[in-house]
């Protein structure tokens, strides 16, 4: 059977995990086996494991799971591993099902392959990936008794398919020792509620054509009458304009959002590959020639600092005289 | 304190990508080369760390000889040793990667174990996540990846990783291995004191073999490129009514 590890933060689905559950759907379609899932720690499991093909679900229990670690994540995997011998085990490839990928690579002695984008089976398996965060492919071969990897970000769409088949859950009990449990979390800090860069419809990007951290204010408000989010260059955060947490890159956060707005960025491949999932993009840049420009779905040509204060002022007439 | 680093030597991000023509690797004639974003940081922090804390540092790096470069880098921002594990050049895949580390590792710990050892959360080229996770376990102690803030307390690290809506707070007991983002600081730039007392350091040789893993790179495809027209919007007006139409404006 092919093994998708359901990627979850104390209950609530990663939402890319949706796509990892399509691809090892298509792969167990692929060989004709079953498709099981592995749901970690005492949450409720969502029933929409059922349209992505999952016959069994294998609920992995212990105290140790009732919040996250990596380590006893992998273990708990790795034992299930041992104990039912699946083709594959797939999880996503977000830092979470990365690192716990790794952590059952390094306890079942098996390779691990990140980043997945195709695969074709075989004697050996012939496997594509991500190299670069994307901007390279590699094509790799595998040859395991058990075939762990984990899928791209964004490189497949979720296609969820009711079936109306029942799912059958199944128990399962990990020893986990105390060096599994060491690595919990212990404390969260919330700082900012509601959407955010991975899940807002908007992203408003901004990079070295802002020229200063004040020159975002036309992005902020851009994006607050978007219901989106300000984003930004890798320059941006090295310049010290805006925190390292809202990079969108390679080395930041990847991003698929409904649309794109990319303000005075010249599109160096290492953001683009950060937000060349988005569905539109629209870029602006006094250069015609950019990268970014040349790559994008639409263009302004122009200054930044006109054209972004003239779009919030057009929104906003057309919002006052609705 | 005792801090290991890992870095690994990649083309500089950002430089135009074209392959060899057996297609086994990035055609780097005229390509310069850097440490791993996530590397770099990770060296800034154990100098840091070092700093406040009375610590030595030291960088090993798998790789061709020339990667003697990166660790004379790392030398020249305040790291006091390096160590190389020479390979011809050819990609290793990340369980022989980790392999040959670990055991590098345990031969430069027979005075006793490194207190912290710190690797990138991922190489900006293969991009495997893991090489510190199995060097981790392989060693048997705690790990934890995507690391953006490190605090030293007592025998142990408090560490911070960032979440879509804030973050997570682990605390570890040392000796421990840590995979570390950019972000978690601004590296330093090397002063010329640095660039000269890093061509002092003479760089420590550990072979190791080259393990099979049943993973191996056949060849490096150049993705196909979006090639999709632009469409020109020619003013504000434009712009929000294609925003309508694409239904994101907030009614």
């Amino acid at each position: 059977m092919i093994l998708t590890l359901v990627t979850h933060d104390r209950g609530i689905i990663e939402e890319t995990a949706f796509q990892a559950l399509t691809f090892a759907r298509s792969l167990s379609e692929d060989l004709g086996v079953p498709h099981h899932a592995a749901w970690i720690g005492d949450f409720e499991v969502d029933d929409r494991l059922a349209d992505f093909g999952v016959s069994t679900i294998h609920q992995i229990g212990h105290d140790g799971l009732d919040d996250y670690s990596a380590a006893a994540w992998g273990s708990a995997v790795a034992q299930l591993t041992d104990s039912i011998s699946p083709t594959a085990v797939v999880a996503v490839g977000s830092d979470g099902g990365n690192e716990v990928m790794s952590n059952v690579g390094a306890l079942t002695g098996l390779p691990m392959v990140a980043n997945v984008r195709e695969v074709t089976t075989g004697d050996s398996w012939t496997i594509v990936r991500t190299r670069w965060g994307g901007s390279l492919l590699e094509e790799t071969s595998l040859d395991a008794p058990i075939k762990l990897l984990t899928v791209t970000e964004h490189a497949v769409e979720a296609a969820p398919a009711e079936t109306g088949a029942t799912v059958e859950t199944v128990a399962f009990s990990p020893d986990l020792s105390e060096g599994d449990l060491v690595t919990q979390v212990v404390d969260r800090v919330v700082t900012s509620g509601g959407i955010t860069l991975t899940t807002a419809p908007v992203v408003v990007s901004g990079g070295r054509g802002v020229g200063s951290p004040d020159g975002f204010a036309p992005l902020e408000e851009l994006a607050g009458l978007l219901g989106g989010v300000v984003g930004c260059s890798r320059v941006v955060t090295n310049n010290g304009w805006r925190p390292h947490s809202d990079q969108v890159g390679q080395t930041g956060t990847v991003v698929a959002p409904d649309v794109y707005i990319a303000c005075g960025i010249s599109g160096a491949i290492q953001h683009w590959v950060g937000m060349m999932a988005s569905k539109t993009i629209i870029a602006i840049n006094t250069d015609a020639e950019a990268p970014m420009v040349t790559k994008a779905d639409y263009a302004v040509v122009g200054d930044l600092g006109e054209v972004v204060p003239a779009i919030v002022e057009e929104l906003k007439s057309r919002q006052s005289t609705r | 304190m005792r801090i290991l680093v890992c870095i690994k030597r990649v083309p500089a991000p950002g430089a135009r990508m074209v392959l060899t023509e057996d297609e086994q690797a990035i055609d780097t004639k005229l390509l310069s080369f850097a440490i791993s974003p996530h590397e770099e940081c990770a060296v800034e922090e154990a100098v840091k760390i070092a700093e406040t804390h009375d610590g030595r540092v030291t960088v090993l790096t798998l790789g061709p000889p020339e990667a003697e470069e990166q660790l004379r880098s790392a030398l020249a921002v305040g790291a006091h040793e390096a160590v190389l594990i020479p390979t011809d050049g050819s990609d290793w895949d990340p369980m022989s990667t980790a392999s040959a580390i670990t055991s590098a590792v345990e031969s430069l710990e027979s005075h006793g174990p490194f207190d912290l050892i710190l690797f990138g959360n991922e190489s900006a080229d293969s991009g495997g996540y893991q090489v510190g996770i199995r060097v981790a376990r392989a060693l048997g102690r705690p790990v934890v990846s995507g690391i953006k803030g490190i605090d030293v307390e007592g025998d142990g690290v408090r560490l911070r990783r960032e979440t879509a809506v804030g973050s997570e707070i682990y605390s570890i007991p040392l000796p421990a291995v840590i995979g570390v983002k950019e972000g978690i600081n601004l590296p330093r730039y090397p002063t010329l004191k640095g660039r000269l007392n890093a061509k002092k350091v003479e760089v420590q040789r550990i072979e190791e073999e080259r393990v099979e893993s049943g993973q191996r790179m056949v060849r490096l495809v150049t993705p196909p490129q979006d090639v999709s027209a632009t469409t020109i919007l020619d003013d504000a007006t434009a712009v929000v009514d294609l925003l309508e139409e694409l239904q994101v404006v907030k009614s």
